[in-house]
């Protein structure tokens, strides 16, 4: 009995060693990315539960480059950056923008996209301008927890702010007459309006960044102190851009070159 | 003689020694468990002063406290609303009425079988999408803000287990007493206002205390309709800092909210049953 006791955990010694060194030999790298599912285009789920969208396409084209196994995961707005910090996956690719508050506490790479926010009425309002002397006393809705959001409370104090778990809810919000204006990225909010959903509304006008809140574009999200990753990403990101396989993307979703300026 | 007798008696009264306390397995356990609470506890406080950081305190004190306040509001309001709704529905639930009784029961099945959150959204997003129907009626002011449909929402809910609770305790005071009432020609009404609901009160202000903690819990997911409560604040704080500590700060002024209850309920209970106290 003994025997066969030490016999088998002989094999299994055996047996790690060398997925071990099959590990190392291989040397591929595994990566768990993490993305939201509520922010048509740039991520949402697919009607059996899959994550697409620009993020998603981005991504996959990222790992192809840096030669990764990667796996999604879709996890929950509010939740995304502590369970990075937990180690729950290695980085998200959810249209984060690279904010300076961000910053303090998880690192980034360079951007992989920049649009502007935008602001979108009711068909029928009588708001005439972006500006906050407009939205006086309006109500105002965003995605709670976003750029946009710090960006509405801190210009726009003169509007009711009211704050949504996710991007689907302020939509419902609008069309329903509850709230005068959304405030979010022009993208998302131009592929909402050109929806059904979206008919209720039009495109009031964008809004020039604010460096300061809106950061300088959305980026790949990695673990504080993670820059050899985030540096990876970085590198996968000029790589795509110069190869076209950024452009093809690109074009499958936008009219329009989201990358923005270089900078 | 007695005198002396009793006088005899020793003026201290000897007892027999007590047993000696055993280490028992269980005593062992619960010295262990008094060990852990007290670490635990030590841990926390420890962390909260290292953790200090006065200026988050600053920053988001003042938004908590008015958290704080929409909680306690939207809590009593609808609290106070449920129970008026539940005196008809607990009389509905007792009627021999077959109809009064199945409508009576219908509601009870609905609100108590699904989640508050449910109807929640139910009341904010799904009648949302009625406004043309609901301004013919002139009730769009009233759904249009996320606050009074929370209201509507949280009072249904719990009226539904209030009348339960009122039932139950109707139910628990003696048939007899009835009786008794009837044999001495009390009406009723008087008999059950009188009599009965005195004693059935006694029984369901455990079950009433239950419930509005329940209530006062269950009220932190209002902020995913931007009602912003206490726990609507909390997220909103962690989210800029990502600071567990926001979470930590709000667990204890929920635990002290519930804290202050418990004691006025122990002090109604004292209260009421003053007449049972031998």
């Amino acid at each position: 009995m003994l025997m066969i006791k030490r016999l088998a955990l002989a094999i299994s010694a055996a047996a790690l060693a060398v997925s071990i060194g099959a590990a190392h030999a291989q040397d591929a790298l595994k990566l768990t990315i993490a993305s939201e599912g509520a922010y048509p285009p740039f991520n949402n789920l697919t009607s059996d539960g899959k994550l697409e969208g620009f993020d998603i396409d981005i991504g996959n084209a990222l790992c192809a480059e840096m030669k990764a196994e990667c796996t999604w995961v879709s996890q929950d707005w509010d939740g995304m950056i502590p369970a990075l910090q937990a180690g729950k996956f290695d980085a998200i690719i959810a249209s984060m923008s690279i904010t300076p508050e961000r910053l303090e506490k998880v690192d980034f790479s360079k951007k992989y996209y920049n649009t502007p926010p935008a602001i979108a009425v009711p068909k029928d309002s009588d708001v005439k301008d972006i500006t906050p002397e407009s939205l006086k006393g309006k109500t105002l809705g965003v995605q709670g927890s976003t750029s946009h959001s710090n960006y509405a409370e801190a210009k726009y104090s003169g509007s009711e702010i009211k704050m949504y778990p996710t991007s689907d809810e302020y939509k419902l919000d609008i069309a329903n007459g509850r709230i005068d204006a959304v405030m979010d990225d022009v993208v998302v909010l131009g592929q909402w309006l050109d929806s059904d959903a979206g008919s209720c509304c039009k495109l009031l006008g964008t809004i020039t960044p604010d460096p300061a809140i809106h950061g300088p574009g959305a980026g790949v999200t990695v673990k504080k102190g993670n820059t050899a990753l985030a540096d990876k990403f970085t590198a996968a990101i000029a790589a795509i851009r110069a190869n076209g396989k950024y452009k093809e993307i690109n074009d499958k979703y936008f009219k329009i070159d989201v990358y923005g300026g270089e900078g | 003689m007695t005198d002396s007798f009793l006088n005899a008696r020793p003026s201290t009264i000897v007892r027999p020694p007590a047993p000696p306390k055993k280490w028992t397995r269980g005593r062992v356990g619960g010295h262990f468990l008094v060990g852990l609470w007290a670490t635990l506890l030590i841990g926390l406080v420890v962390y909260l002063y290292s953790a200090w950081n006065i200026e988050l305190i600053q920053k988001y004190g003042p938004s908590y406290l008015e958290g704080l306040k929409t909680t306690i509001g939207l809590v009593s309001s609808s609290i106070l609303l449920g129970a008026l709704i539940s005196v008809p529905v607990a009389l509905g639930r007792m009627s021999k009425n077959r109809i009064a009784s199945a409508i009576a029961y219908a509601y009870v099945y609905f609100f108590r079988g699904t989640p508050l959150i449910a109807q929640v959204f139910l009341f904010y997003y799904g009648l949302g999408s009625f406004r043309p129907q609901l301004e013919a009626v002139g009730l769009w002011t009233f759904f249009r803000e996320a606050w009074y449909c929370a209201l509507l929402a949280f009072s249904l809910n719990t009226a539904a287990y209030q009348a339960e609770i009122l039932r139950g305790a109707v139910r628990s005071v003696p048939l007899g007493q009835w009786e008794g009432a009837a044999s001495l020609g009390i009406s009723k009404v008087v008999t059950f206002w009188k009599v009965i609901l005195p004693q059935a009160l006694i029984v369901a202000l455990r079950p009433y205390g239950n419930e509005i903690i329940l209530m006062i819990k269950g009220s932190a997911i209002v902020a995913l309709i931007t009602v912003y409560d206490l726990m609507g604040y909390t997220r909103l704080a962690y989210s800029r800092t990502f600071d567990f500590q926001a979470y930590l700060w709000a667990a204890i002024i929920y635990l002290i909210l519930v804290e202050i209850l418990r004691h006025i309920w122990d002090w109604l209970e004292r209260r009421l049953t003053r007449h049972l106290i031998r």
